[in-house]
């Protein structure tokens, strides 16, 4: 946790729904129902600028489906939110997005038949070039794209993906594909990124260098929200943890007070008995050596899938 | 078998007008389809319209340039008219709405309530409207022979349409080739493969299928142009089956490639021709009249289209490695 963060949310209460000193995104009263279920119920959250917030919550919590209205590639039966003081509800994704809240996918959308580094090119903002008069004239887009292939080779570097950089994102793994969409999402320098389970699949090896980036974003000033499964990662990098079940907010708090009220242990637990949340390690060195062989059996595995 | 006239025939078709004409069609084709992922299966509609548009705005005694203005304007404004209420939803029903709205703009124009001005189902006279664009030609009257080729100079099926029309292709592939490159083509192909990816990255999906359905829509309607140019306004010409052989155009030349279409379309007209010769010669009259290799020409592009999208879906000149990406 970073001191500035960890100073900004001393004062905040660990209840659902505190109110934060300088909150960037604010939600009220969102509902959303499919048919007879109710996967939303939010009666009010705030997340505070210039953290790492984590969403955890057992499986078909809501997690996917708020940040699906909250980006707006989903519209909720009630509910209103604000992103730095602008209501954004019922605005379409597309201008969410060039609000400064950019997402990433739980399912991964890689552009497959696109190479990585046109993946991150499209992720840029102020291309002139993607105006149809202007794109007929490349003079006037040129220079922005060298700009924007300079950031993107940056950026590709620094998540392990330069080599592949002329590679179809189809032939990626799971893995890159997961590093390459963040990537992408970042070649806008957006406000706050959510971030929808972004180590899933990710090989271990590369989670510490993830998580170090993410950290790194987070002291640039960027917000970041994220929904993930390990605890060790959520512990180890998150300011304030959000607890969904069934729809609803049930916890706040610093990731260890959280951890340790009764609640949602019985919320979260109760479909995770083996998951531990108390350890501090991230990982300690034998699961690392174990995830990091599992890892390389796999990426044998998709080579082979590949051919 | 006369070889020599087989091959001047066959040859022939490689430049002819309708060679031109489809070849263009499938140019704006390849702007839906090949590069933004739109299945607009009613291109003939945009053809048909832009025939319409030019021919009926000539008659009525407007320039040439202002008879070529209306076809576009009609083009746009169907190309709005069918988009609106379909971009917003998945890609089947762009399919669906664009079948039928070109068999309305068809049905609509061949129906007598339009006598007057569509001349409904016998269509309208080439004559009526090809003045203004036989005195824009340099050539003059008269035949001229290049090699074993004999056309006459500016009039219907002339050397002055065959150079309009290839100048047309060669700018529309310019275009094409200059669009596929830039920026804007990029999210095009974005969408192709997952448009909610590219909503996330902020970009408007709708305008841009909206814009890429409009400029190939028009595309369509100056090839409609160049193909009702050597011959008339037929509505039922210009139906289903152009939309289907525009598709097999595309498909067979390679969608999302700037030369596909026009490969394409030579390669489609010259071998269909070849088949008609060459069966008209080898085959007795007995076994199958002139009609009916006429009818089995067309099996034959049927069952090519079968196979190409089996074996090569790519094309001739598609990425085969760009195909290759199963999209997961
Ligand atoms: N498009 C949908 N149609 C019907 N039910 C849905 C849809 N999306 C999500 N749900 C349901 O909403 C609940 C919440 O799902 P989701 O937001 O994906 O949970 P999480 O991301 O926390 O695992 C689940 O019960 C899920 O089955
Ligand atoms: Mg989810």
């Amino acid at each position: 946790m970073s001191a500035d963060a960890a100073t900004a949310l001393a004062g905040v209460p660990r209840t659902p729904g505190a109110a934060k000193p300088d909150p960037i995104l604010v939600a009220d009263d969102v509902v959303r129902r499919f048919g007879g279920i109710t996967a939303v119920d939010v009666r009010h959250i705030e997340v505070q600028r210039g953290t790492i917030t984590a969403l955890i919550g057992p499986n078909g919590a809501g997690k996917t489906t708020l940040f699906n209205l909250l980006t707006g590639f989903d519209r909720p039966n009630s509910g209103s939110w604000t992103f730095e003081g602008r209501s954004l509800g019922g605005v379409p994704a597309a201008r969410v997005s060039k609000a400064g809240m950019v997402r990433t996918f739980q399912l991964t959308k890689a552009l497959s038949r696109m190479t990585v580094m046109e993946n991150m090119r499209l992720g840029a903002k102020d291309q002139p070039g993607e105006s149809l008069v202007k794109a007929l004239v490349p003079p006037l887009w040129r220079a922005r794209e060298k700009e924007i292939t300079a950031k993107a080779e940056e950026l590709l570097d620094r998540f392990k993906l330069y080599e592949k950089r002329d590679d179809f994102a189809g032939s990626l793994s799971g893995g890159q594909r997961k590093l390459l969409e963040m990537a992408r999402a970042l070649m806008s320098d957006p406000t706050m990124v959510m971030l929808d389970e972004p180590m899933a699949g990710v090989n271990p090896a590369l989670t510490q260098s993830l998580l170090g980036h993410i950290q790194g974003l987070r002291d640039q000033g960027t917000t970041v929200l994220f929904v993930e499964h390990d605890m060790h990662m959520v512990r180890h990098i998150s300011d304030w943890v959000a607890v969904m079940a069934e729809g609803r907010l049930v916890a706040e708090g610093t990731p260890g007070t959280v951890m340790a009220d009764p609640a949602v242990i019985d919320a979260y637990l109760g479909a995770h008995h083996d998951t531990d949340l108390g350890d501090d390690a991230l990982l300690d060195e034998s699961v690392a050596r174990q995830l990091e062989q599992e890892a390389a059996a796999e990426a044998k595995a998709h080579e082979e899938e590949q051919r | 078998m006369d070889f020599e006239r087989i091959l001047t025939t066959v040859a022939g078709e490689l430049f002819a007008p309708t060679t031109a004409a489809y070849a263009l069609a499938a140019i704006g084709l390849n702007i839906h389809f090949g590069l933004t992922g739109l299945l607009n299966f009613g291109q003939a509609g945009f053809m048909l319209l832009g025939a319409y548009g030019f021919a009926v705005s000539t008659i009525a005694g407007f320039p040439i340039w202002a008879a070529l203005l209306v076809a576009v304007a009609c083009s746009t404004v169907f190309a709005l008219v069918l988009g609106i209420p379909t971009l917003k939803l998945r890609g089947d029903y762009l399919a669906i709405v664009t079948i039928a709205a070109a068999e309305i703009v068809r049905i609509v124009g061949r129906s007598t309530a339009l006598t007057d001005v569509t001349g409904a189902s016998s269509g309208l006279r080439g004559d009526s409207y090809k003045e203004t664009f036989h005195s824009l030609s340099p050539f003059g009257d008269g035949s001229s022979t290049i090699g074993p080729f004999t056309y006459s100079n500016s009039f219907s099926n002339s050397w002055w349409l065959r150079v309009v029309a290839w100048v047309v292709v060669a700018l529309a592939c310019l275009l094409v080739w200059r669009l596929m490159r830039s920026p804007w083509g990029r999210v095009l192909k974005g969408i192709r493969e997952d448009e909610d990816a590219v909503r996330s990255l902020g970009k408007n999906v709708y305008a841009y299928k909206m814009q890429a359905l409009v400029l190939g829509g028009v595309i369509g309607s100056i090839a409609g142009i160049l193909y009702v140019l050597p011959r008339a306004v037929q509505p039922d010409s210009m139906g289903r089956p152009m939309t289907f052989w525009v598709w097999t155009i595309l498909l067979l030349g390679g969608a999302a490639t700037v030369f596909g279409p026009v490969l394409g379309s030579m390669l489609f007209w010259s071998v269909l021709m070849l088949i008609r010769v060459v069966g008209r010669d080898v085959i007795p009259s007995s076994v199958m009249s002139t009609a009916q290799i006429e009818q089995f020409g067309w099996i034959v592009v049927g069952v090519t289209l079968m196979l190409l999208v089996i074996f090569r879906p790519q094309g001739i000149l598609g990425d085969k490695k760009e195909l290759a990406i199963n999209v997961r």
